[in-house]
């Protein structure tokens, strides 16, 4: 019980002093709406979350879900194409010194950057933000990828010499056991990125989507739907997060 | 097949290219093992025996000279010479079963079916005492027993030459007394012939038939070969006061502490 009282009581007072702050900051108007009035905002919003007026007007639940969509596709194609990358450059030094200057010219560019190229390959927004997610999100992974596979031990190599174990076999029983959680934190970080582009993605695409809605609410001049639009972006995160770190002890105490 | 010249290894250097310029780890080594026979190397550290094991083992490969094992040139690694490692090596997410099951299965997978494998990875296991064992993991289980797996998991290949790198040097004394006992029912049951790293006297003289003692680096090779004619199946006990071991042993000291004291010490 006490312990119990010790791990919750910190972060709760934590937040509590947030909106307090919150609420002294706003008390006596402007433009900032105090919690109260978000907190009103936000139960009209979640009461019915999934209503459909056309393509510009649709529930909040719709817009995470479809931002979700974007982030699913366009990472789940770089984790495609990253991951075997990855395995490739930790594999060939070769491929890694022809590769890797590529990537460090190319990893700094902001993913915004690479919009544009997106619209005028796709013609339309909804795959021009897919690509975005895409580009964002593969960076981390092939790098950590070939960072694991060139930290797999020399001893595990050495027996897998000695038993002279198939190409195949090393990957499936060496390799990418070893390899899995440094594959695990770079998805972290790529779902972690792609979460963060999108927003600003939708916000120059359009369309449906919780960045784009939280630009419509701003043209609207709705303050406390954005700021409950920022909260639900942050809890979203934080749970893609912390489900991948549940993940990755749940590897690490099975090895 | 030659039985007096199973091993050999002939006029055989090993320089490494580092960053602080060639090093010379092994020179003008000669060594021939006959087939059965338990060689045990010993030394100081940094004189290159682990150096010549991997050599037999092909994991690395001579600079100049030769090692041919049953009349053919060692070129690489392969399961007829298999190895236990000196941290045993064991792949952390396999249970014990599975890890010597991956062994068994490369070498016996294209005469066999699967319920032969698993009765082969299960006797082998038996064999070296872990049959209570065989589901766990790794972590779950204490050195000496990871150890066990390790050399289980060697033999489990049946191979022509078992090669061991300190195998029982992170055990404790009991722990290693008892295993060096089993090693010994092993080899003598299944007639291996078995190079052995080792840094302990005892060890040495205990199982070996012949000790090869080595010089210290950098450039080190044979210094001298000394063989230990006691017979089998020796035991621990009564060897304590047999004049002859006695002599064999302070033989091994004399050449380690006398005549290549060691390094650190010089």
């Amino acid at each position: 019980m006490r312990a119990l009282l010790g791990a919750t009581l910190p972060p709760v007072m934590g937040l509590v002093l947030l909106i307090g702050i919150w609420q002294l900051a706003t008390m006596n108007g402007g433009s900032i709406p105090t919690p109260g009035k978000t907190w009103d905002a936000a139960v009209k919003l979640f009461a019915d979350p999934f209503y459909s007026n056309g393509p510009n007007d649709q529930g909040i639940g719709w817009n995470i879900l479809s931002s979700l969509q974007r982030v699913a596709i366009g990472f789940g194609i770089a984790a495609l194409v990253g991951i075997p990358l990855g395995f490739i450059l930790g594999r060939f030094a070769t491929m890694s010194r022809m590769i890797n200057p590529i990537i460090s010219l190319l990893r700094p560019v902001s993913p915004l950057a690479w919009l544009p190229i997106g619209l005028l390959v796709f013609k339309k927004a909804d795959p021009a933000a897919t690509w975005t997610i895409f580009i964002c999100s593969i960076w981390p992974m092939i790098m950590n990828t070939a960072q694991g596979v060139m930290r797999v031990p020399q001893d595990y190599l050495n027996v897998a010499r000695v038993l002279n174990l198939s190409e195949w076999k090393i990957v499936t029983r060496i390799l990418f056991p070893s390899v899995l959680p440094y594959m695990l934190t770079g998805i972290r970080l790529s779902i972690g990125t792609a979460w963060l582009v999108i927003v600003a993605a939708e916000m120059l695409t359009g369309g449906v989507g919780i960045g784009f809605w939280v630009w419509d609410e701003w043209n609207n001049l709705k303050v406390e739907h954005i700021i409950v639009a920022i909260f639900v972006i942050g809890i979203v995160g934080l749970i893609l997060e912390q489900t991948l770190l549940f993940l990755a002890k749940r590897l690490h105490t099975e090895g | 097949m030659e039985k007096e010249k199973f091993v050999q290894v002939e006029k055989v250097g090993m320089t490494f290219d580092t960053k602080k310029g060639r090093f010379v780890a092994l020179r003008d080594i000669d060594l021939t093992i006959r087939q059965g026979e338990f060689i045990s190397l010993i030394g100081h550290s940094g004189c290159g025996k682990s150096t010549l094991l991997n050599l037999i083992a092909g994991l690395t490969l001579p600079t100049s000279g030769v090692l041919l094992c049953a009349n053919r040139e060692i070129a690489g690694p392969g399961p007829e010479r298999a190895v236990v490692f000196q941290n045993h090596s064991l792949l952390p997410w396999l249970t014990c079963f599975e890890n010597v099951y991956l062994a068994v299965e490369r070498v016996f997978a294209a005469n066999e079916n699967k319920v032969q494998l698993k009765e082969r990875t299960t006797k082998i296991l038996d064999m070296v005492g872990l049959a209570h064992a065989l589901h766990k993991y790794p972590g779950e289980i204490s050195g000496g027993m990871k150890q066990r797996v390790g050399i289980a998991r060697a033999l489990a290949m049946e191979p022509k030459v078992l090669l061991m790198d300190e195998p029982f040097g992170a055990l404790d004394a009991l722990t290693r007394a008892r295993l060096q006992d089993e090693l010994m029912k092993i080899c003598d049951a299944t007639k291996a012939t078995t190079v052995m790293v080792t840094h302990d006297v005892d060890e040495a003289v205990l199982l070996s038939d012949r000790i090869v003692m080595m010089t210290n680096g950098p450039a080190a090779t044979i210094g001298e070969i000394l063989s230990v004619d006691l017979p089998r199946p020796r035991e621990r006990l009564t060897l304590a006061h047999n004049p002859q071991y006695m002599d064999t042993r302070s033989a091994v000291i004399e050449f380690l502490y006398a005549k290549q004291s060691h390094p650190l010490a010089a």
